[in-house]
């Protein structure tokens, strides 16, 4: 094994440069190291002036996803060995604005988030004295969906957002069906106007790269699917039914 | 410089900032509330909580026990009246979040299921899965969204405004464009979590770096109890990513380099097949880091690269019920030390935790300066005294999240709002100071990464999990002469734009701050109790130091410690007893 390898990290700052370019650095070569280790090498010892995100460095904030050897990984959990002999590329995620070398501008999410309601929608206004009861089955309906850790992986691989961004994306409607899926909540039909008015769902084509490259094994490509049944159905029912299919 | 205002602003966007925010919706619908954090709220290090939430829910069960045990395993420096507020209304916080979506594990019949946890007499321990802290918050965080609530993500803020004694708003750093922005508000409520960045082995993300203590205490506002610091006894011993205490509680033994369960050893009562409620792996965790180390003297421990570790076996539990109650255990020795916890033993080391202390406040999160709240980590009611137990932490940031946001409501509601000039003037000097001292400076010399690791190393030999006068006289000395270097601090980058080492430089005064607040209350405090133990003094003193530790800033800037009693209301000074047949305190009543 060697010492040392190369890593060519995308370098972008909006002050000073036209356009990103690479920039070449020669880091330890440590079997126990993730790529987010050489970064912080980087940072520390080689260039202070580079930026990236991370915190929690295992793997649950979400912070720290980039594009490694041309795929979207969490940097904390993506062992840098693996890329021996090098170089190895470490550029931002793709399809969002890049504000400055791997930092993405995820704003465009944030607004998203928000469309799909991600909360429990209830009609009656006050909880009940106590748990509202959900069994261990019911939990798993829906728990999987509620893994996502927004890290933007899904975005960065969607084939649709990357033509459309206005196309609402895998973990935001990962979210909505979280929360229609979830028994104690009541807010799916209101869920379904906001979700049905652009016809990004109907783009997505089952390839399912959201699913694959999602760290927690949220599947987002599925959330896809049943939303769009969903939705089949109740246009089915307003058509049928006129008078109050919902 | 941009301006904005709000009635009361937060600062920190984890559990009790979110909650805090919502009770302030809840208080009073016509205040203005926002919150400011240097990362999206879900980046929060309330994200990486595993083990669970305590609160009373079951019917063999009762408020009393679960305050007993919290008293105790603080080893009676907890404020007793904090205590009985917390355990009383923790039930009811974590309700709430039930029913705002979290999704807690169940039992077969659709009730929360609950699981034991160190120190804690009764099942009691609300959990999801082995991702409690991660759900809680993103619940909270989606919850939140409901609600009116500003935000200012990816802002840090650098300085507290305090004008005439009253806190007047903050100095915040935007990172996507590098201006400063000064946010007057009513009430400023710190929620910035912990300082676990002091220490090199920490399980504590890397934004967790206690800016507002810092902020807190050069505003006037004390720090409290800071010598108390809490070692989990299982991180793994490179990264020091969290093992779950949770892991213990379904079963998991701590083996020493022989296969001997060596708790036995220390008073932690007898090896059982089963786990047994405060008792071997489930002592608190001040007795289960202590006992590392006394193992590691009589070389009983492994040697490791990173250390020495001892190992924790979970293969007895079995595929079936690692995958059910600890997936993220697993996931975490798969991903960062490639083993499966359900074929091979886990090596694990204590590594720095949390921090007991914090902005000294009361029970309603206000703190000696007028207009200043905090609540969470980063402050100090106390109810977790010297040593907290495990899954009291997520429950506390919810009881005095809210009533910490309920009372700046209140307060904010019967304010006026602070005059513009005098603020725009502060914020015009804070401005000054980061371009002079930081982005425009070209004299400076000392690099981060140096200072920084240099604090680590000096807190780590002097004020780890056994002090004594002259470790901690040492890392004051040092500490003060890093606190002279950090003025020559050199920054190779100028540009605006998410410039995370002006960032990193920032953070590394405050880390700095909150490291002498440590060493200083560690230095006086000259006698053993929970997770404090100074070799030299190594009994508990009621005499002297039944009192809470106060750090302020001196006029020369150096740190100034006092005491105060600690409340005492039905529980007076007794014996830890772990291990052993015990009531549940009932006898010490």
């Amino acid at each position: 094994m060697a010492d040392t390898i190369v890593i060519e990290v995308a370098r972008y700052s909006p002050e000073s440069d036209g356009a990103p370019h690479f920039a070449s650095y020669q880091v330890p070569l440590r079997k126990d190291w993730m790529v987010l280790d050489a970064l912080n090498y980087i940072k520390d010892n080689l260039d202070g002036s580079l930026a990236f995100r991370w915190s929690c460095r295992m793997g649950i904030c979400g912070s720290c996803g980039m594009l490694v050897d041309g795929y979207e990984r969490l940097t904390c959990e993506t062992r840098l060995i693996q890329f021996q002999p090098g170089p190895v590329r470490v550029q931002p995620l793709r399809h969002f604005p890049v504000a400055r070398d791997l930092v993405i501008d995820m704003s465009d999410f944030i607004e998203k988030l928000n469309k799909v309601r991600p909360w429990i929608v209830r009609k009656d206004t006050t909880p009940p004295a106590r748990e509202y009861l959900q069994t261990p089955e019911q939990l798993g309906n829906f728990v999987q969906y509620s893994h996502c850790i927004n890290c933007m992986l899904c975005y960065s691989a969607c084939p649709v957002y990357g033509i459309d961004q206005r196309f609402i994306g895998p973990a935001a409607l990962a979210l909505a069906e979280r929360y229609n899926l979830d028994s104690r909540d009541q807010g799916a039909s209101d869920r379904l106007d906001v979700l049905s008015q652009h016809d990004g769902i109907w783009d997505c084509t089952v390839i399912g790269e959201c699913s694959e490259v999602c760290p927690k094994e949220v599947d987002p490509s599925l959330a896809i699917q049943e939303f769009k049944l969903t939705a089949t159905k109740e246009w089915y029912k307003s058509f049928l039914m006129p008078w109050g299919g919902k | 410089m941009e301006t904005s205002s709000h009635d009361v602003l937060l600062v920190g966007g984890g559990g009790a900032a979110l909650r805090a925010a919502i009770a302030v919706c809840e208080t009073d619908p016509a205040l203005s509330v926002a919150v400011v954090s240097k990362v999206y709220p879900m980046r929060s290090h309330t994200v990486s909580a595993e083990g669970g939430a305590a609160g009373v829910i079951g019917e063999d069960d009762t408020l009393d026990e679960h305050a007993y045990d919290t008293i105790s395993g603080g080893d009676w420096l907890s404020d007793q009246d904090a205590v009985e507020i917390f355990v009383n209304e923790v039930p009811r916080e974590l309700l709430r979040l039930e029913h705002w979506g979290c999704p807690w594990s169940r039992r077969d019949d659709g009730k929360v299921a609950v699981r034991p946890f160190g120190g804690m007499k009764k099942m009691r321990t609300w959990f999801a899965a082995d991702k409690t802290g991660f759900h809680m918050l993103h619940t909270l965080f989606q919850t939140s969204l409901r609600f009116p609530i500003a935000r200012y993500d990816e802002t840090f803020v650098t300085k507290l405004l305090v004008e005439d004694g009253r806190v007047c708003g903050v100095v915040a750093l935007e990172l996507k464009s590098g201006k400063v922005r000064v946010i007057t508000a009513k009430a400023v409520i710190i929620c910035t979590g912990g300082c676990g960045r002091v220490f090199p082995y920490t399980t504590n993300a890397n934004i967790c770096t206690g800016d507002g203590m810092a902020l807190a205490y050069r505003a006037g506002g004390p720090l409290k109890d800071m010598e108390m610091v809490q070692y989990h006894p299982t991180g793994l011993p490179m990264t020091g990513i969290l093992i779950t205490e949770a892991s213990r509680a379904e079963g998991g033994y701590l083996l020493n380099k022989d296969g001997y369960r060596y708790l036995q050893d220390y008073n932690l009562g007898k090896p059982q097949p089963q786990p047994v409620f405060r008792s071997m792996e489930l002592g608190p965790r001040d007795r289960l880091s202590q006992a590392f180390v006394k193992e590691m003297a009589k070389g009983r421990t492994i040697k490791g690269p990173y250390g020495d570790i001892v190992h924790l076996d979970l293969r007895h539990l079995g595929e079936e019920k690692i995958q059910a109650r600890l997936p993220m255990v697993r996931e975490l020795c798969v991903k960062y030390e490639n083993i499966d916890p359900v074929k091979e033993m886990i090596p694990v080391r204590p590594v720095m935790h949390y921090m007991m202390g914090g902005v000294h406040t009361d029970t309603n999160g206000a703190t000696p300066v007028k207009g200043l709240y905090a609540a969470g980590e980063a402050a100090c009611v106390s109810i977790n005294g010297s040593n907290r137990l495990g899954s009291n932490s997520l429950g506390e940031l919810l009881v005095f999240g809210a009533r910490a946001g309920k009372a700046a409501a209140q307060y904010a509601a019967q304010s006026a709002m602070p005059g513009a000039n005098p603020v725009l003037a502060l914020g015009a000097d804070e401005e000054h100071r980061i371009e002079r001292d930081y982005l425009r400076k070209s004299a400076g010399h000392e690099k981060i990464v140096a200072l920084r690791t240099e604090m680590q190393q000096a807190m780590e030999s002097g004020a780890g999990i056994y002090r004594d006068r002259g470790s901690l006289e040492a890392a004051v000395k040092k500490l003060a002469e890093l606190q002279d270097r950090y003025r020559a601090i050199a920054i190779d980058d100028h540009s605006h734009v998410f410039n995370t080492q002006l960032v990193a430089a920032l953070e590394l005064g405050f880390l700095l701050d909150a490291s002498e607040a440590i060493v200083h209350s560690a230095l006086r405090r000259d006698e053993s109790r929970g997770a404090h133990q100074r070799t030299d003094f190594p009994e508990r003193d009621d005499k002297k130091f039944l009192a809470h530790s106060l750090v302020s800033r001196g006029n020369d800037g150096r740190p100034m410690v006092s005491y105060l009693p600690v409340t005492i209301t039905r529980w007076p000074p007794g014996k830890r007893v772990y291990g052993e047949p015990t009531d549940g305190g009932h006898d010490s009543h």
